[in-house]
């Protein structure tokens, strides 16, 4: 009995790719903060619209009890608003799968409502549920939940017909078919609708706060731009820039060790083993 | 081989059908598609014998893969009968195992839980079986793959699972659909080496759809030739040739003297034109 070579798996990364992955892009973003800090210390530029990267770390650094406390709101507002958009849009996609009629009647207004500026509709939420956390929570989950929506739809679909007719010719039910093939097959693409939902609830949470709010970055935000306090702009900004890749990471981790299997998952592996 | 002494016999049909494990009669298909009707498989009849090995030989796009299909119970006749055991096909029929040209391996389970798949969805305990699917990829090259993911194989692998996949809860019929069309020429020749091996281990029913006029004649004991759409069973072969057989046999005169009354028939569809 013959057996055919074996794709070889691929070889643990050579440390030098691992310190290329992390050095190079590390080297680019100091050469950056270099020109920056130069340019500003040299009076080239008004404080008041760019504030040297020392001052704002000195002020992050000063104002860091406040900014924490501030952050812990707006990541509660977009971590609520992205479990919520989640708890809708893949029960949503499923059903638009599996049923012709519901898509028909819920698709169109699905794309309708996707059109709508959500900033536009924010002041709305905010009038329905006041200048809390439910508001922000909404509008997170309104500008993050059609791509989870429409990611869901296209991965339950891209199972291949012969795997669903296996499936049945073992007398496996439509229930099945969704457990063992179409919601595994559906994974990576989830997961892609869920990244992009990841930064949008971040920006939903921000445009809340920016229409109406008592706490959090983006209330922050606005007060520091009120009282010309660039510096605390700044640092805002980069509590939330912080905050996003956090949360973003988070979800790449899970996806890794949940679609291991995946080509996505694996060409990283062979490309950077190439490099 | 007991299943045909205990069958009860419709009193209809005549005493001469009782050996007849799977029957197609008169069986048309009929694909609507933009308002015109295609038909793809035109009135055929042929009936193959429990533990027969009956191949079905024909140009792309004839219907033969339809017509295994309808065997299966995965796709509905038009018009006509497909009966196995004496019992009309209205549903997947589940007594059977199907193999694909594509191997519909899922990505996210390794080899050992790929053949399992076919014990999850019927339902039966895996703790019975597991043994059984170490013996199967034993048996076809694979032992110490089990916990290897589908991707890290090579296609003849690949298919090769997709075999134990479809053997593993001892079906009486296997179904194949141009299984080793994928495959380079030398894989395909150990594949039909191997799986004239498994067969003349078990000897289950087997209809082996492909397009090679080789392949056909080495691996069945009938040969039946479909013509292009719509597939009509254009001649039925018996092929006597001693088992097993050698990929020498193809060098016999006798070999010669089939593949020739198969091109024959495929000269006159005007299929193969040598001028």
């Amino acid at each position: 009995m013959s057996t055919d070579a074996t794709m070889p798996r691929p070889d643990k990364l050579p440390w030098t790719a691992h310190v290329a992955t992390y050095l190079y892009p590390t080297l680019v973003t100091l050469v950056l903060f270099v020109i920056w800090e130069a340019v500003t210390q040299a009076g080239w530029v008004s404080p008041l619209i760019l504030p040297s990267l020392s001052s704002i770390i000195h002020t992050a650094v000063v104002k860091f009890p406040l900014l924490m406390q501030m952050s812990g709101i707006t990541a509660m507002e977009f971590v609520l608003g992205f479990l919520l958009s989640v708890a809708v849009g893949l029960p949503l996609g499923a059903m638009i799968v599996y049923s012709r009629p519901l898509e028909t009647a819920f698709y169109p207004i699905l794309v309708a409502f996707q059109i709508v500026p959500k900033a536009a509709v924010a002041p709305i939420f905010i009038v329905w549920l006041g200048t809390g956390l439910s508001s922000k929570v909404l509008i997170a989950f309104a500008i993050a939940f059609f791509p989870i929506v429409i990611d869901t739809v296209v991965g339950l679909r891209s199972a291949q017909p012969e795997t669903i007719h296996l499936l049945r010719s073992m007398g496996g039910n439509p229930l099945q078919v969704f457990w063992y093939v179409r919601f595994p097959n559906a994974l990576p693409a989830i997961f892609g609708g869920l990244k992009v939902a990841s930064t949008l609830a971040v920006v939903g949470a921000i445009v809340g706060e920016f229409v109406s709010a008592e706490k959090g970055l983006g209330y922050l935000v606005l007060v520091a731009n009120g009282e010309l306090d660039t510096r605390l702009v700044f640092a805002c900004v980069l509590m939330l820039t912080l905050l996003g890749i956090i949360f973003y990471f988070i979800i790449e981790i899970t996806e890794k060790l949940v679609v291991h299997w995946h080509v996505s998952a694996r060409q990283l592996e062979t490309l950077g083993g190439g490099a | 081989m007991t299943a045909s002494a205990a069958r009860v016999i419709p009193i209809h049909h005549a005493a001469a059908h009782t050996q007849e494990f799977v029957r197609i009669k008169n069986v048309d298909k009929v694909y609507k598609a933009r308002g015109r009707a295609l038909k793809a498989v035109d009135n055929v009849t042929l009936d193959f014998r429990e533990g027969e090995f009956v191949s079905i030989v024909g140009p792309s796009g004839c219907g033969k893969s339809t017509l295994m299909m309808m065997v299966a119970g995965l796709v509905p006749v038009s018009a006509g009968e497909i009966l196995i055991k004496g019992e009309t096909i209205r549903k997947p029929y589940t007594d059977v195992g199907v193999i694909f040209q594509r191997d519909a391996l899922l990505e996210w389970r390794t080899v050992i839980e790929n053949i399992l798949l076919q014990i999850d969805v019927r339902r039966l305990p895996r703790s019975k079986y597991e043994a059984a699917a170490r013996a199967l990829l034993n048996r076809v090259g694979l032992g110490g793959f089990e916990s290897a993911y589908p991707w890290e194989l090579s296609g003849g692998m690949r298919q090769r699972v997709a075999l134990c996949r479809g053997l593993i809860h001892d079906p009486k019929l296997l179904l194949m659909d141009e299984p080793f069309g994928a495959l380079d020429a030398l894989t395909r020749e150990q594949m039909n080496l191997d799986l004239q091996r498994i067969w003349l281990e078990n000897r289950k029913t087997m209809l082996f759809i492909t397009h090679s006029i080789w392949e056909a004649i080495f691996l069945a004991d009938r040969v039946a030739v479909m013509s292009p759409r719509p597939g009509r069973i254009a001649t039925v072969i018996d092929i006597d040739l001693p088992r097993p057989r050698r990929l020498s046999v193809r060098e016999s005169k006798q070999f010669g003297s089939y593949a020739a009354l198969i091109r024959e028939r495929f000269q006159a569809f005007g299929l193969l034109n040598e001028d």
